[in-house]
């Protein structure tokens, strides 16, 4: 089901953006638990309160759409709990309420996940709607009737909306012909032609163990998580026949993209090349955006546009760091006649930073904070369960929570002017949404 | 649209503000209780604490007891610029002191404006707590303001404006909701206030609604995490007990709404609106207006009218007859004064409104005139206790909780016997409340349509 498009008209518009950095724990202890099938899960055993909160990943996500369908993954995580096994969809629905487990599928470009919260008393009746989901997937044609319905809505707004059409405008030109250029979500010509084989395909080529990670957190003990891991995720194959992703750079820096919207104020986005995860230069480089434009109320991009001339409300800047790609990407919004400003504003700070670093004092403050902060990530289950499956992904071991801050404390002067100058080295491609003043395409070098 | 709408200091907010503002109108309690402290100091201040003690990090916040509604009109939006202000600077503090501080210990920071209260709040390990406790309640009288520091800020919330609303078509026809039900009440404002009215702010009506409003005496302190109620005490009254009383507060008296006779209609066409939708709002009474028992039964029948794919709306219209996409509803009963009750739904291609009104007006008078079953108000009060117990998971949830409650009229007590109180509910109870409040004449419905008039013109 669609669970943007039910709350979201409700709740309006509350903004929130997560805090980009995983960041060390304390007290929590990491277990490494092996299911008597083989299945492995990181758990934090956490009794005190009587729930438990497990999130898991696959690798292969959007990229694993056909080539001339995207959104087939995105509507597989929509469709995931609308019936499976003997359930319809109305009867799954209604156990999920009856035993008020909360159960979310969803789909990046290089992973489908999904995370389950639930009931410690109703720990096997949820489980087991989270096995039904996974093994047993219906597709019937009238959910996924609904769901095509539901999405195609959202692909409507979409089309008006400055952000999304910024987004997807980035996207497409920085990965021309690579699965990350597709949109994740689909497209109005896309998804009324996916059929439920599309759907029976990519859950079988895609839901397999070897590519599983899986984190739990909460009241429960290595024996009882052991049998659930079997129980859930045993039956399903142990591998799947995936489409290979290439590495990609991040195309057409210089590059300007503005689009027409009547809307008064434009939405800016901005991305360059980043660094790999793996590479020993991205702890660096991490501490670097952090003083440059990272989340707090201090970095330069905040001061310079926010603090110092009011030119917007939000302006930030994050590495994103994929498995084939890795970006340094930057946004803001602020009205047409500021645009241009604003803009260029970020863009000279973007070249200060890679061309002469950050300065010592700020180099210190920055470590001072993504020490301290990192423990703010392990106060809920959620949070914690979420940190565990990414340091999976990311291959960062299970002891890295441990080492995360000696590896922020040991970033030298050098090592972040290194890293600074490989940000966004080729220059940024830039999207803009609204009517900008004063402020046109323009191709790379122009 | 619920009228407590926040408006965060900065677009980078901490993850999972939604979650526990939408969590605000369900429960709180069931399994095992949390050993909350309360006590007010000498000079007024109300002081809550909410043990957690998984990890050693606090959630630090304090909430005024004003918001938007108790602006004086025409200068709305006041309430949400004075809450960017604070941000500027003290006499023995200077501007940006206080954040680089909260940066250098790795706290995580924010603000946020509603209706009823404002609220600034900071997350941080545990061994600092202290410090911002001092430079929290530093800030609390000690302000001060230049013409420099305030004339980025104003852009800076206009551009928040824009961004919220002006951009969104769907927020603005939000606020003519909201404008049109309270014919008299000042929850028909924008918190983010009028534009027109934004752009004239200044720094004199900044200073003298904070002298007014902000005192220890209106305002709670709620500090959740790895803390004692014995280590808050002693805290606070080195800290925040040391800030004189500087405002007497009178009774948080607004305007209140007359009979309500008439339904309204209200239509907003926007070129940019290629998904249609229909939004209408109820005035029906808060937790802290209604008679006993009310508020919780208008809970437990928003629920069955409007939470999730089983609730009557979305299966009746989207399921069974096929003519909308979306369907749902929502109650928003924390609030000091009569508050509102949601019903929303977008058409499928081809469904016009006024169809989709029909079909969503005869699932309403459907449940007016026969009722809920039991069977379904027991399913719906499971499932929001089941909350409750998920909500103990974040002490940021937590401190909300208590924080809004406080604010806006009601008790840690309240908060506390919430889940005994839902589980009295009855359907009969719930009957009662729809009957009494489903009524149109207390009724806003919103169109949002596509203007494609304009967007001939344009093309």
């Amino acid at each position: 089901m669609i669970q943007r498009l039910r709350f979201l008209i409700a709740i309006a518009a509350l903004l929130i953006a997560a805090a980009a950095a995983p960041q060390p724990a304390g007290a929590t202890t990491v277990q490494r638990v092996v299911s008597p099938g083989g299945i492995e899960a990181w758990l934090v055993q956490e009794p005190s309160l009587p729930l438990v909160a497990l999130n898991f990943a696959f690798v292969g996500g959007a990229t694993q759409d056909p080539t001339d369908k995207p959104g087939v993954g995105y509507m597989v995580s929509s469709l995931l709990d609308d019936g499976a096994g003997e359930l319809d969809a109305k009867a799954f629905q209604r156990k999920l309420e009856d035993n008020a487990v909360e159960l979310r599928f969803s789909v990046t470009q290089d992973y489908f996940t999904g995370s389950i919260r639930l009931l410690k008393d109703r720990l096997e009746p949820s489980f087991d709607l989270l096995r039904l989901a996974l093994n047993e997937p219906r597709f019937d044609a009238d959910a996924i009737g609904r769901v095509r319905e539901q999405i195609l809505a959202g692909l409507r707004r979409e089309t008006t909306d400055p952000g999304s059409i910024a987004n997807r405008a980035w996207w497409r030109t920085a990965f021309p012909g690579h699965p990350y250029g597709r949109p994740t979500g689909g497209t109005q010509t896309s998804i009324p032609t996916v059929t439920a084989d599309d759907l029976r395909t990519f859950a079988k080529q895609v839901f397999t163990r070897d590519t599983l990670k899986i984190a739990a957190v909460g009241d429960i003990d290595p024996v009882t998580l052991g049998q659930t891991l079997d129980r859930v995720f045993g039956s399903l194959p142990a591998t799947g026949t995936r489409v290979a992703v290439s590495d990609a750079p991040v195309r057409d820096g210089g590059r300007r993209i503005v689009v027409q919207l009547n809307v008064p104020q434009a939405v800016v986005r901005m991305g360059g090349a980043g660094i790999m995860r793996k590479d020993p230069d991205f702890i660096p480089a991490f501490v670097v955006n952090h003083i440059l434009g990272g989340g707090s109320f201090t970095s330069r991009l905040y001061d310079e546009v926010r603090e110092k001339r009011g030119l917007a409300y939000g302006v930030y800047s994050y590495l994103l760091p994929m498995r084939h790609a890795a970006m340094f990407m930057a946004q803001t919004q602020t009205q047409a006649n500021s645009t241009k400003e604003a803009l260029e504003l970020i863009e000279a700070q973007v070249d200060r930073m890679a061309n002469e670093g950050p300065t010592e004092d700020e180099l210190a403050k920055a470590k001072a904070y993504l020490k301290g902060s990192y423990a703010l990530n392990f106060d809920t289950s959620t949070k914690i369960a979420s940190i565990l499956l990414q340091n999976q992904l990311d291959n960062l071991g299970i002891d890295y929570i441990d080492k995360r801050n000696g590896l922020i404390d040991a970033v030298t002067i050098e090592d972040a002017r290194r890293a600074a100058k490989r940000l966004a080295q080729g220059g940024m491609l830039v999207t803009v949404v609204g009517q900008p003043k004063d402020l046109s395409s323009k191709e790379p070098g122009g | 649209m619920p009228i407590n709408l926040t408006f965060s200091r900065s677009a980078r907010a901490v993850a999972g503000w939604a979650i526990a503002t939408a969590l605000f109108a369900t429960a709180v309690g069931a399994a095992p209780k949390p050993d909350i402290g309360h006590f007010t100091l000498a000079n007024g201040l109300e002081v809550v604490v909410v043990p957690d003690r998984r990890a050693p990090v606090v959630t630090h916040m304090v909430w005024y007891k004003v918001g938007a509604a108790d602006e004086t009109p025409g200068k709305s939006g006041l309430a949400h610029f004075l809450e960017h202000l604070l941000f500027k600077g003290t006499a023995l503090h200077p501007m940006g002191e206080f954040s680089k501080t909260v940066a250098f210990v790795g706290g995580q920071e924010n603000a946020f404006t509603t209706q009823d209260y404002t609220g600034y709040f900071q997350r941080v390990s545990r061994e600092h707590l202290k410090t911002l406790m001092e430079f929290e309640s530093d800030r609390m009288t000690g302000l001060e303001l230049t013409d420099a520091a305030v004339a980025p800020e104003l852009k800076v919330v206009l551009e928040e404006q824009n961004q919220r609303v002006a951009n969104n078509p769907r927020a603005r026809l939000s606020e003519q909701i909201d404008a049109a039900l309270y014919l008299n009440h000042p929850y028909g404002r924008p918190v983010i206030g009028w534009r027109n009215e934004i752009e004239k702010l200044n720094r004199e009506d900044a200073l003298a609604f904070y002298k007014r409003f902000y005192t220890p005496n209106n305002a709670v302190l709620v500090v959740a995490g790895d803390v004692t109620t014995e280590d808050i005490r002693t805290l606070a009254e080195a800290t925040y007990g040391k800030v004189p009383k500087v405002a007497e507060i009178s009774p948080r008296l607004r305007p209140q709404e007359p009979a309500q006779v008439a339904p309204r209609h209200v239509t907003l066409a926007d070129a940019q609106v290629q998904q249609p939708s229909l939004h209408r709002a109820y005035l029906v009474p808060s937790s802290t207006t209604a008679k006993p028992g009310e508020s919780e039964a208008l809970e437990v029948l928003s629920f069955i009218l409007g939470h999730g794919t089983t609730s009557r709306l979305y299966r009746t219209l989207v399921v069974e007859r096929e003519i909308a996409v979306g369907a749902g509803g929502w109650y928003n009963g924390t609030a000091l004064d009569a508050t509102q009750f949601g019903v929303y739904g977008s058409p499928k291609p081809g469904v016009t409104l006024p169809k989709l009104e029909d079909a969503i007006d005869a699932v309403i008078d459907e449940v007016v005139a026969n009722g809920v079953t039991p069977d379904e108000v027991d399913r719906a009060k499971a499932r929001l206790i089941a909350d409750a117990i998920y909500a103990q998971d974040s002490q940021s949830t937590m401190a909300r909780w208590y924080g809004a409650a406080l604010t806006t009229g009601s008790t840690v007590e309240a908060v506390q016997t919430w889940p005994d109180r839902l589980r009295a509910v009855t359907a009969d109870a719930v009957n009662a409340a729809a009957k009494a409040w489903l009524d149109k004449r207390r009724s806003v419905t919103g169109h949002l349509i596509k203007d494609s008039q304009k967007e001939e013109k344009r093309t």
